[in-house]
């Protein structure tokens, strides 16, 4: 563990620390460009060059590693002047055209210039011309003038996705960012390269134009795409409603967390947020009259939605009533649907697992096969010691008819297809419909309840090891649109019982004491990075 | 006439089949190194001989040698360094063509030396035949029990392989050759760690210079002591310098390291041609600092020449009489290094091509008054920040030609002319 100081601060590391690592610690900032800590060292940049004690030549402070003692200095004249240099000739044959740069705003040439260069500019030549705009995948566009060849991206498809399509072509000033002869940059972790180009050489091809980076909000949340529960940062648009045509959702970013999913998502994850804004939104509650949907306010809905309930449990008791969850639901969505549903009404046949026709596929890194992000969780508060199992119902060939269907969100018509889902629906007198967006099955309810995305409410998941993590409101609920706890609980409140929660927090707390899983977890103690919940199978094995 | 070492036997002829070698006592030390001494005797005795490194850093051979550590399990590996391309040099080149099997017996000294089974030799592209001379002697020293298992009944095994370049400067950078001879660009190596620790595929490498290698057989033969002798103090043995440019004898002579410069251009390489006035005079290939006429007086070994602020570099001196254009000279120098830049680091990527394109437009009379201050400021920002030494060759002869010649530049960027051109009309 050695002890070193810079700029007079003093820190002690463990061994094999690098003077960018120690210097991170100490909020010391040094420029980098080729340097990131989820690749290999590339040193090629040289803006992160330091002065240490004793050693004549500047160091790149990336790939030296500090040692007892060590004496560093960032902010000498020497060292300045020598990252002004490198900067300068980063800049030479740059384009400038900042103005129409997606990147302009999140640029660490704009950055560092303001913060390390402030030169007259003594460039006086012509610019290299190079490659603009070239289409190298689905989601990335690249422009060869705007990059500076630090590699990370080169280093990304070579260490991290492992797919190889790129590479750095010819010598000196000559060199190039090109596609491998016949590749296209086409791999499900593609989008990252836009997210670790410190310019603006690889920008987004949905995001290019739409909106400019400045009148972003972030808001941290987690990827519902699989049930890995990578963390993101969700990027809205309010302050320029007219941009994006209108989209309030206009990017993800991936978060770093150590445990989860480090620096990346999937493109799968990363370009799955496009329901969130889309003309499918359900924003209105609506009701089927002979065969044509009305629409209805949130209250008159919730009143019809309570009154077909009463009637169903009335006339026919609680086994006429079958409630479907989802795994897309948070944590406290679901806590709200087991203690109304049932504690409360006592009812027993409540599930969220539907056979899926066409499973899909996970790979060996980031994506899983579950596309939910909160299975985990659906386990743990849902399912009980009474074994009902909705495939059993699924499948049963009897006639009985049931009275009511209270379905969240899940989309049976493709998941069973449309016979299957249209067989089983129609054993049912009345299907109401809570979800997000319309689709085949909402088509064949009665009622229809709008639920607000996880964008916009706040609550929890549970990935598939248990992490339960933190989603955060970015946009507000579209129009009627409410968090599925709080529609539940409007229900509720229509049959007489009292909920009066007021956010996810408090539910969660009561779900902390509730439910043995999440026993000894509490909602602020869950952080950035999430908490771990306890594995019940391991308790009982001990 | 002074001693020859590396071309004794050679001086008027050449050796490149083993029979001829053999006649004049070859491989008869390396029977007395195989089976007599132990690898650190050999190790101590280049010590002693005060042998640096002919590629141009002058690092200590023997020094270098000890650096590769004993203990590893790792198969450790002598590199042989024979991608002579630094512009003005042309001495490996001679010692391939004359005496190969020199340069094979300093192989396997250098190769027990450090511990090696192993070795490759990397020979520029450019050099068909002398990779062909090199491959027939690998032959024939294997026929010969010189090389394979067992070698000369000493249970010391080497195989040697041979692998040409494929025509980039840098891949004479001891990294970038190592990066290229692993089947990758040849991308110099950031450093830490060195070679020595990691080299070739992750293990304990040596890399030598083919005239490095070439006067190992000698010292053994006659001892630290004898070489370090015919040098100056701290620089044992001969160098071969490569004269080229005005002088009446151009040629690859050996001398004594510590002769004076003077005497390698007058006595040596016979003057300048066509009694004109000597100018300037590059030391020791295209990336060292140019010398004036009045700086001959150097001694010419690592320590004097880094003295006067050059360097001594592969011993490639180009002689440059009074009629040369310094800003033409520079001007083909600066065209090299853009051309041979490999593009990783910032600095000589970008610098080397910045400063080719301002001294093309001085060249052309299109020069502005801020030229020469803005060659001098890019030049010294790619001194000491860049990850290979390409970067540094590259710009110190920009600083050097206009510190020294800097009238010359002047009237370049002030006349829109060129007043060399103008003495000769």
């Amino acid at each position: 563990m050695p002890t070193l100081t810079i700029n007079q601060k003093s820190i002690t590391v463990p061994d094999g620390t690098t003077i960018i690592q120690a210097a991170d610690k100490l909020d010391i900032e040094i420029p980098r460009y080729c340097y990131h800590p989820g690749l290999s060292i590339a040193g090629s940049c040289r803006m992160c060059l330091v002065e240490v004690e004793r050693i004549p030549k500047l160091q790149p402070a990336c790939n030296t590693r500090v040692s007892e003692g060590m004496v560093v200095h960032t902010n000498t004249e020497k060292v300045k002047e020598a990252v002004s240099g490198v900067l300068e000739f980063l800049l030479i044959n740059h384009p400038l055209d900042c103005p129409v740069c997606d990147q302009a705003g999140e640029c660490y040439l704009q950055e560092y210039y303001m913060k390390f260069g402030l030169y007259e500019s003594r460039m006086d030549e012509n610019k290299i011309k190079r490659h603009k705009a070239e289409v190298i995948g689905p989601h990335v566009i690249l422009d060869t003038e705007r990059c500076i060849l630090c590699s990370r991206c080169v280093r990304f498809v070579n260490e991290v996705s492992h797919s190889h399509e790129i590479g750095i072509f010819n010598r000196g000033s000559q060199s190039e960012i090109r596609l491998l002869p016949g590749k296209v940059l086409d791999n499900n972790y593609s989008g990252n390269v836009v997210d670790i180009c410190p310019v603006g050489a690889l920008t987004d091809r949905g995001f290019r134009f739409q909106c400019r980076v400045w009148y972003l909000s972030e808001t941290n949340s987690i990827c519902p795409g699989c049930s890995r529960g990578c963390n993101i940062s969700i990027h809205s648009n309010r302050q320029r409603p007219h941009h994006a045509e209108g989209r309030r959702v206009v990017r993800l970013k991936p978060r770093f967390n150590a445990e989860v999913n480090h620096w990346w998502i999937c493109d799968e994850g990363r370009y799955g947020y496009k329901f969130i804004d889309d003309p499918s939104r359900i924003s209105l509650a609506r009701v089927k009259e002979k065969g044509e949907f009305l629409v209805l306010t949130l209250d008159q809905a919730i009143g019809r939605a309570g009154q077909k309930l009463k009637e169903a449990l009335e006339r026919a008791g609680r086994d006429s009533v079958v409630v479907i969850a989802s795994p897309q639901l948070a944590n406290e969505d679901l806590f709200v649907i087991r203690k109304f549903w049932g504690e409360d009404l006592g009812l027993s046949q409540i599930d969220f697992r539907i056979p899926n026709q066409n499973p899909a596929r996970g790979d060996d890194f980031l994506l899983r096969a579950d596309r939910n992000p909160n299975t985990r969780g659906a386990e743990a508060i849902l399912l009980d010691e009474n074994g009902f199992d909705l495939t059993q119902l699924l499948r049963r060939e009897d006639s009985r008819k049931f009275q009511l269907l209270c379905l969240f969100g899940q989309d049976l018509t493709k998941k069973l297809g449309v016979p299957w889902a249209e067989k089983f629906l129609q054993q049912f007198e009345y299907v109401i419909y809570v979800g997000s967006n319309e689709n085949e099955t909402s088509a064949l309810s009665h009622l229809i309840l709008p639920s607000a995305t996880y964008a916009e409410t706040e609550g929890t998941f549970t990935n598939f090891e248990g992490r339960v993590q933190k989603i955060d409101q970015a946009v507000e609920p579209l129009g009627d649109s409410l968090p599925t706890w709080e529609t539940v609980s409007k229900l509720a409140r229509a049959l007489g019982y009292g909920y009066d929660y007021d956010n996810a927090e408090e539910i969660f707390g009561e779900l902390a004491e509730r439910v043995v899983e999440f026993q000894n977890l509490a909602y602020e103690k869950i952080g950035d990075s999430g908490v771990e919940i306890t594995d019940v199978s391991k308790m009982q094995v001990k | 006439m002074p001693e020859l070492v590396i071309l004794r036997d050679v001086q008027d002829s050449e050796r490149r089949h083993i029979e001829d070698y053999l006649k004049v006592g070859g491989y008869q030390t390396l029977r007395k190194v195989l089976l007599e001494l132990k690898p650190e005797q050999v190790v101590d005795e280049v010590k002693k001989s005060g042998l640096r490194g002919r590629g141009g850093a002058g690092f200590p051979t023997g020094i270098k040698w000890s650096f590769i550590p004993r203990n590893v399990d790792k198969p450790k590996y002598l590199v042989v360094n024979a991608d002579e391309s630094e512009p003005g040099t042309c001495k490996d080149r001679v010692i391939i063509e004359r005496n190969p099997h020199l340069l094979m017996e300093g192989i396997v000294m250098g190769s027990y030396a450090i511990g090696a089974h192993r070795c490759y030799l990397y020979i520029r592209g450019e050099y068909y035949e002398q990779a062909q001379i090199l491959n027939r002697a690998i032959e024939e020293a294997y026929q010969h029990d010189f090389l394979g298992k067992d070698i000369l009944g000493s249970r010391y095994d080497l195989d040697v392989y041979l692998h040409r370049g494929a025509g980039a400067y840098i891949c004479g950078e001891e990294t970038g050759l190592l990066e290229s001879l692993e089947g990758k660009k040849g991308w110099p190596r950031l450093k830490p760690p060195f070679p020595a620790v990691v080299g070739l595929y992750g293990c304990p490498t040596v890399i030598n210079n083919v005239e490095t290698l070439a006067a190992v057989p000698r010292i053994m033969e006659r001892g630290g002591d004898w070489f370090a002798s015919l040098g100056s103090p701290k620089n044992g043995g001969t160098r071969l310098f490569a004269v080229s440019g005005h002088v009446n004898k151009p040629g690859t002579y050996e001398l004594p390291l510590g002769i004076p410069l003077r005497e390698i251009i007058f006595n040596y390489a016979g003057g300048i041609k066509d009694h004109k006035e000597l100018k300037a005079v590059i030391p020791g290939g295209s990336s060292c600092p140019i010398l004036t006429a009045d700086e001959i007086d150097v001694k010419m070994d690592f320590d004097s020449v880094a003295a006067i602020g050059s360097m001594l570099g592969s011993g490639g001196v180009v002689v440059m009489n009074e009629e040369t254009c310094m800003v033409k000279v520079l001007l083909r120098i600066a065209k090299f290094y853009a051309h041979e830049s490999c593009g990783q680091c910032t600095p000589c990527r970008e610098g080397t091509t910045w400063l080719k394109n301002i001294l093309q437009r001085v060249n052309d009379g299109q020069g502005r008054p801020k030229d020469l201050h803005h060659l001098m400021g890019i030049a010294f920002n790619m001194i000491r920040t860049t990850i290979c030494p390409l970067g540094d060759a590259a710009a110190l002869p920009v600083r050097s030609f206009i510190q020294k010649f800097r009238k010359e530049f002047e009237y370049h960027v002030h006349q829109k002319a060129c007043d060399v051109a103008q003495v000769m009309v």
